[in-house]
């Protein structure tokens, strides 16, 4: 009878009841988009920096990775003093650079290139071919392939290590592509190619040789990664290691801001939400106050009144959050792609990166707005003096 | 099936005494800053099987009266005793327990909910009161059956005529079979015909062993009754038994 009564209220007034759950749906929308923006980035930053197992990072000291062209020498002494720890299982140099393809329409393409070792390298992930095995061979993105406009199986001319002042390349040679790839840490639109690092630091000449920008590392498993971090810094005092922990925590201060704000605007939506059911709600009460006196006159409890009111507005914020639900994702959606394309930033990232959780704790925190939101109509059509309302209605 | 099994019958009341008393109640109420006098020094008994009206001119104190009776108010001074418990004194969720298992309200404007069919708008106490499903169906057609709706069970109120609506609403003051039905201007807003069609429903409905007590205006009504309480100004100014020849006079 109580689902009866509720259900009655509701359709009763159709339109109002579909402008409250679209009211709501926009809220609860605009609240998980806000709880799915507050994470999302730190998130998928954090999938990104565990996708292929390596828990520490050195670069060049006082440094993070790639934030300088700084390089370090002496990388195969480095690697073997990093793998001087029984918990290191896997180091994979990584070194950066430019090189140069000549173009048959003139000019030439210049690129990114990352010098790696294809055997345990975590840059890229292949997408068609194999693997560069030798130091004629490259792998390159699709982005590189079309401006090139070669493909996989082509030879291609490159040069590196040029010498503004010379005028002139430290080295060219003849390349393979072997693989087309996709490279987890570079932007959705940059041009760039992967070989090994013997190869890259060839073409540097002199200045790149046994050089590396960084290291990425993998330790054993259940192993300390404080303790191998620090490990590290003491065997290789020109290097800084940091872990995925310190790294998300760089992360996070600096998306601090982004963070909060999300939150504020979370806040407002959910509070809007609130507002919106409540002032509905207390429209529909005021509307039934005669209707309640005489619920409450010929027995009905005011326990029942309550739950009757708190159930509607409980079934307004659950249909809202359940549209609310589906428009946020769509929302997450269209926008992760408008901000994903700011340049710079690497494929892997997210803006808005769903979760189970975040869900469940947007729809926690609207199931209890709309608890909140009934309970002052509720308490109202349950609290109103019965025979001075009768005696109202009856004049 | 009985009628009076159907309407639950004449209800036991402790040692015989009256099935409800009214001791010295006064009652005074706000309108705007006005303090309005509504019921003054009231003493009442009604027994079992008793079909009363209270009649007397608007603002008289009648409704206010039937609201002490059916512990909707309570008195600001004096008591009221149903089955000799002093209802005056019960919290609001003893009240209304006491309102809903106990007392049938009948109003002036029935006061159906609208969106809810004839069945279930009698099906509603019998809800609250923790009737299982099948039985409130049982009861509610036959509730409907002795107010000669069967036909009409899932017509919502906006589909019924005025005295169809006041008489769902009598079935669905009898849905618990309550001890006493309070009326409170029952045929007021119905015309002359239908209000007779009512007044002779009441009639039966105290033949077959319900207590009534009907404040009204209607004078055909009144004369249904075999005790009329005449009230002024808050106050009983004439308690007669013979209802014929108190509206006689």
């Amino acid at each position: 009878m109580l689902l009866r009564l509720v259900s009655a209220s509701l359709f009763g007034h159709r339109a109002r009841t579909l402008l409250a759950v679209l009211g709501v749906a926009v809220s609860a929308a605009l609240l998980l988009d806000m709880v799915m923006l507050s994470t999302g980035m730190s998130e998928s930053f954090r999938a990104l920096l565990l996708g292929r197992g390596f828990q520490l990072r050195a670069s060049p000291k006082g440094t993070l990775p790639f934030d300088t062209e700084a390089t370090i020498a002496d990388a195969s002494a480095v690697i073997a003093a990093i793998h001087q720890s029984p918990d290191v299982e896997v180091v994979s140099p990584v070194l950066g650079g430019t090189v140069h393809f000549p173009l048959a329409r003139g000019g030439a393409l210049s690129t990114l290139a990352l010098g790696v070792d294809p055997a345990v390298q975590g840059d890229y992930a292949l997408e068609g071919g194999r693997d560069p095995r030798g130091d004629h061979e490259i792998v390159a993105n699709r982005e590189l392939l079309a401006r090139a406009g070669a493909r996989v199986g082509d030879s291609l001319t490159v040069a590196g290590g040029y010498d503004p002042q010379l005028r002139r390349f430290a080295a060219t040679g003849r390349v393979l592509v072997t693989g087309q790839v996709r490279f987890l840490y570079l932007a959705r639109d940059q041009a760039a190619v992967a070989m090994p690092i013997a190869a890259l630091q060839s073409l540097g000449g002199e200045r790149r040789r046994d050089r590396a920008s960084l290291f990425m590392i993998r330790a054993r498993d259940g192993a300390d990664i404080e303790r191998v971090r620090s490990g590290i810094e003491q065997r290789v005092p020109r290097v800084t290691a940091i872990s995925i922990a310190t790294a998300l925590a760089q992360v996070e201060e600096r998306l601090s801001y982004f963070r909060q704000l999300a939150v504020i605007l979370g806040a407002v939506s959910l509070a809007v939400g609130v507002l919106l059911v409540a002032t509905l709600v207390t429209v529909s009460v005021n509307e039934r106050i005669g209707e309640f006196a005489v619920l409450r006159a010929i027995g009905v409890a005011r326990s029942s009144v309550i739950k009757q009111v708190m159930l509607e507005s409980a079934t307004i914020m659950a249909a809202g959050s359940m549209l609310g639900l589906v428009l946020g994702l769509v929302t997450a959606r269209y926008l992760n792609t408008i901000l994903s394309s700011f340049p710079g930033l690497p494929e892997a990232i997210d803006f808005f990166l769903f979760q189970p959780r975040a869900a469940w704790m947007a729809l926690g925190m609207l199931a209890a707005a709309g608890v909140l939101a009934g309970l002052w109509p509720a308490w109202r059509g349950a609290s109103l003096p019965v025979a001075r309302t009768l005696r109202e209605e009856a004049a | 099936m009985s009628a009076s099994s159907v309407i639950g019958g004449l209800p036991n009341v402790d040692g015989g005494g009256p099935l409800l008393r009214l001791e010295n109640v006064e009652r005074d109420y706000m309108m705007g800053s006005e303090t309005v006098r509504a019921v003054r020094g009231v003493s009442l008994e009604i027994r079992a099987g008793e079909h009363i009206a209270i009649v007397g001119p608007s603002g008289c104190g009648k409704s206010t009266l039937l609201n002490l009776l059916g512990a909707i108010d309570p008195p600001d001074e004096g008591r009221v005793l149903l089955g000799g418990r002093d209802v005056s004194r019960l919290n609001d969720r003893e009240a209304t327990a006491l309102r809903l298992r106990r007392i049938g309200f009948v109003f002036q404007r029935f006061h159906l909910l609208p969106a809810l069919t004839a069945r279930e708008n009698i099906e509603l106490p019998m809800a609250e009161a923790g009737v299982g499903a099948r039985e409130r169906a049982l009861r509610s057609r036959e509730l409907l059956a002795y107010v000669g709706l069967a036909d009409r069970d899932r017509h919502r109120p906006p589909q019924l005529s005025g005295g169809e609506q006041q008489r769902v609403a009598i079935a669905r003051a009898l849905a618990n079979a309550p001890a006493i039905v309070l009326a409170d201007e029952p045929t007021g807003e119905l015309d002359a015909r239908t209000g007779a069609e009512v007044a002779s429903l009441f009639a039966r409905l105290n033949r077959d062993g319900t207590t009534l007590v009907i404040a009204t205006h209607d004078e055909e009504l009144a004369s249904g009754a075999k005790r009329v309480i005449h009230m002024r100004d808050g106050a009983v100014v004439r308690d007669e038994i013979d209802a014929t020849a108190a509206m006689a006079r």
